[in-house]
């Protein structure tokens, strides 16, 4: 299958400006079951060995590869070539939104990173430990795995339209974490956590939750519907 | 991580060197669970007959039994530190069956069981303020008078290569899976921790034994996870028929690994496949059941196979898995060389010997992480402080990455790292596979002769400093072809069939003469071979039937 790649690029050490867009185009024959990781990988292997961009699991676990494919973030890994070449004769690929570019499709994630650690994200719990496991109930974890279930891809912050106006918002991945001690059973800080995060958060319906749709996990995404731009109860 | 949070504990000074972020770590795509002895009617000494039989009595007994008396411990630690493993009624962590396995005791988070415990796990890094160096990509130890006194890295953001001094290292590096194409593993699986230990001196020992998954999917590898077995799944040929029934009549498709794979490369080769593969049918689970439990791959087929697992079979066939092989170490962790201690894949306790069960590889990584973070601490506390390093230990690296950025020339090809790449993996699927024998594993030698000559010849075609993945590609290249170049000479010296490694011309397990390890020791013309007795405690070597 013949396909057209328009990528952009940013190499800082060529002199580019986050201001002057440059695109390089690959024109490059993959197999009708490739990715878009795939053909990009093809592109590095074989074609332009400057092309940078993350990438490790090709599986839709390891949340490296977020980028954003013909306009939208996406994970490259699960994203068929095929169905992005039905949508436009050339497939344009970019690096993610709200954030910094490193390198071509490297997008600088200190940011990202940094508001996860800001709600403290480890399991606090109060009173004395139990002998054995903390017993709960398997609804309980399983509600809770939802949210574990995400990746930390970044694709939800990379679209997040209240980022674009805010800076300081949270955004949704981190608020993923926090529902994850704030649903917890076993956490100790119900309380204590909510009154901070609700002054991370955005209140009011006035928001599309633009990031649900742009979650790579299935699974996550009505959880992320709900919390992410709504004050919490 | 989990070493770096008990050597933290103890109270050393730790840093976590990665070449990822530490959440992209391929434990993660571990999906069906971790094996611990909790029930009742279950007791650790079963959890150790069946990895001891499940290893075709190649594992060294001991760490054997320190894996599996110290898993429950272990286990329950995860759940306090806020693994949301599924429960059973009464509330307590539930058990699901699994390959090669007396009973029920793989605990499990539906079928994100590595994600769910790395994400837990690093929160205990973010909690203790362990520092990170995030995509800093290590290149080799710094050894000195025989003993480990750090590494030198690659930040992949500035290219600007560093030294970073230690009075003990822990490899917790992950498998090679890259070295077979197509495989199971990530990108990012190249043998690096194996081969820079193994340069460096270290033995790697019983490279030969890597375990083909049987269930992954035919054009990316990726994994469907063994829990859908565990959970009741068919394995099916291309008559409907159940065919586990004529390869294990006692466990059927919940045999162990090797036997399962053997059996559907055997239907495969004998014409009963389906487009080179076999079914994995999950129908008759019920769709609330299987996105109770199975949602993940549920997904994963859905995108990468077309296939909706609710609705129909998804074709899987045997993919390179795991490496039983790695850095040779004791309970501890502790490597043969001073100050270099190993953990999980990259690592060879030998908890695995010829063949490890589903679930005990999560589990390696908890005990013995935890094991080799105390053991390097204490050792650390021991050693005082040594001189300072010299500029001079980045002097090697340095002239090798000015030599991959010379201009083609004398001697130089032009040739693409993926191109010896694609040649590697196809020559090991097809000579160094589930069956073996000596014809194929000579000219597999010869190949991998044959690529390691032509990696001198490579250059990079990109010379930038920032994020240079040409430069890593390269360095990747060639860990791995040391490492695949351990595993095809004790492959081809290894004259019998014992768990994972299979020769048609040697089909038998031979206790007399190959009941031991092999050592590889590096030397520049390639690997060096030794053998190692292998630790009994009470189980004597048995027939092993499922």
């Amino acid at each position: 299958m013949q396909v057209k790649l328009k990528v952009r690029r940013y190499d800082p050490e060529a002199g580019d400006g986050p201001q002057n867009a440059r695109y390089s185009t690959y024109e490059i024959d993959v197999p009708e079951h490739a990715t878009i990781l795939d053909s990009l990988i093809q592109v590095r292997d074989f074609e332009d060995a400057s092309l940078a961009l993350r990438c490790s699991c090709r599986s839709a676990i390891c949340g490296s590869c977020s980028m954003r494919i013909n306009g939208r973030a996406r994970l490259a890994c699960k994203t068929k070539t095929a169905d992005m070449a039905k949508q436009s004769e050339e497939i344009t690929v970019e690096p993610m939104g709200n954030m910094p570019v490193v390198k071509d499709l490297v997008a600088d994630m200190d940011s990202f990173w940094s508001k996860v650690r800001q709600i403290r994200p480890w399991l606090q719990p109060v009173g004395p430990k139990p002998e054995r496991e903390y017993l709960a109930t398997n609804a309980a974890m399983m509600d809770l795995a939802r949210t574990m279930n995400c990746i930390y891809c970044g694709a939800c912050v990379s679209d997040c339209t209240v980022l674009e106006v805010d800076k300081s918002f949270i955004a949704p991945a981190a608020l993923a974490k926090a529902y994850r001690f704030v649903g917890d059973p076993r956490d100790g800080m119900t309380v204590e956590r909510l009154r901070e995060y609700s002054q991370h958060s955005v209140s009011g319906t006035a928001h599309a939750a633009t990031c649900a749709s742009k979650c790579a996990r299935r699974a996550s995404r009505p959880w992320i519907a709900s919390w992410s731009c709504v004050r919490p109860p | 991580m989990r070493a770096a949070i008990e050597a933290a504990r103890d109270g050393a000074d730790v840093a976590i060197i990665t070449k990822l972020h530490p959440m992209r770590s391929h434990s993660g795509a571990a999906q069906g669970g971790i094996n611990a002895a909790l029930g009742d009617e279950d007791s650790w000494e079963t959890h150790a007959f069946d990895t001891v039989k499940g290893s075709d009595y190649l594992g060294d007994q001991d760490a054997i039994e320190v894996l599996a008396s110290e898993a429950p411990g272990d286990i329950i630690e995860l759940e306090r530190m806020g693994t949301t493993f599924n429960r059973g009624k009464d509330g307590k962590i539930a058990q699901r069956p699994f390959g090669g396995a007396g009973f029920p005791r793989t605990c499990y988070v539906g079928d994100i069981t590595g994600q769910a415990i790395l994400h837990v796990v690093y929160e205990q890094i973010l909690k203790l303020g362990v520092k990170v160096y995030e995509e800093y990509f290590c290149t080799s130890l710094i050894v000195d008078d025989g003993a480990v006194r750090g590494a030198v890295a690659l930040p992949m953001v500035t290219g600007n290569l560093v030294a970073v001094q230690a009075k003990a290292v822990v490899m917790a590096t992950g498998g090679l899976g890259r070295v077979y194409q197509p495989t199971s593993n990530a990108i990012a699986c190249t043998g690096d921790g194996m081969a820079i230990a193994y340069r460096a001196g270290a033995p790697l020992q019983d490279m030969e034994f890597m375990q083909f998954h049987p269930t992954t999917l035919k054009d990316s590898g990726v994994l469907m996870t063994e829990g859908a077995r565990g959970e009741g799944g068919y394995l099916l040929n291309k008559d409907g028929e159940r065919f586990m029934a004529k390869y294990a009549p006692n466990k059927l498709e919940l045999a162990s690994r090797d036997v399962v794979s053997r059996a559907e490369q055997t239907e495969i080769d004998e014409g009963r496949g389906v487009d080179g593969c076999v079914l994995l049918d999950v129908r008759h689970l019920g769709e609330k059941l299987i996105n109770e439990r199975l949602w993940q791959i549920r997904e994963l087929a859905i995108d990468l196979a077309n296939a909706d697992m609710v609705h129909e079979p998804v074709k899987v066939r045997p993919g390179a898995h795991y490496s039983m092989g790695g850095i040779k170490t004791d309970a501890d962790g502790a490597s043969p060389m001073p100050g270099l201690y190993a953990a999980g894949e990259c690592a060879n306790v030998s908890v695995h010997g010829a063949n490890r069960l589903g679930g005990n590889s999560l589990l390696e990584t908890i005990v013995f992480g935890r094991r080799a973070g105390a053991a390097a601490a204490r050792y650390a506390h021991d050693t005082p402080d040594g001189k300072a390093l010299s500029e001079s230990v980045l002097q090697a690296d340095q002239q090798r990455i000015q030599e991959l950025a010379q201009p083609p020339g004398d001697g130089a090809s032009g040739e693409r790292p993926a191109t010896l790449r694609r040649e590697m993996g196809e020559m090991m699927r097809e000579k160094v596979g589930i069956f073996r024998t000596r014809e194929a594993l000579e000219e597999a030698l010869e190949t991998v002769n044959g690529l390691k000559r032509r990696y001198d010849g490579l250059r990079l075609q990109h010379a930038g400093r920032v994020f240079n993945t040409d430069l890593i590609a390269m360095l990747e290249l060639g860990f791995m072809l040391d490492v695949a170049h351990t595993m095809v000479a004790g492959a081809l010296a290894r004259q019998e069939s014992r768990g994972a490694h299979t020769r048609r011309d040697f089909p038998d397990r031979d206790d007399d003469n190959w009941m031991k390890h092999t050592l590889a020791y590096h030397t520049p013309e390639g690997p060096r071979l030794d053998y190692a007795p292998v630790t009994v405690t009470r189980w004597q070597p048995e027939v092993r039937t499922y």
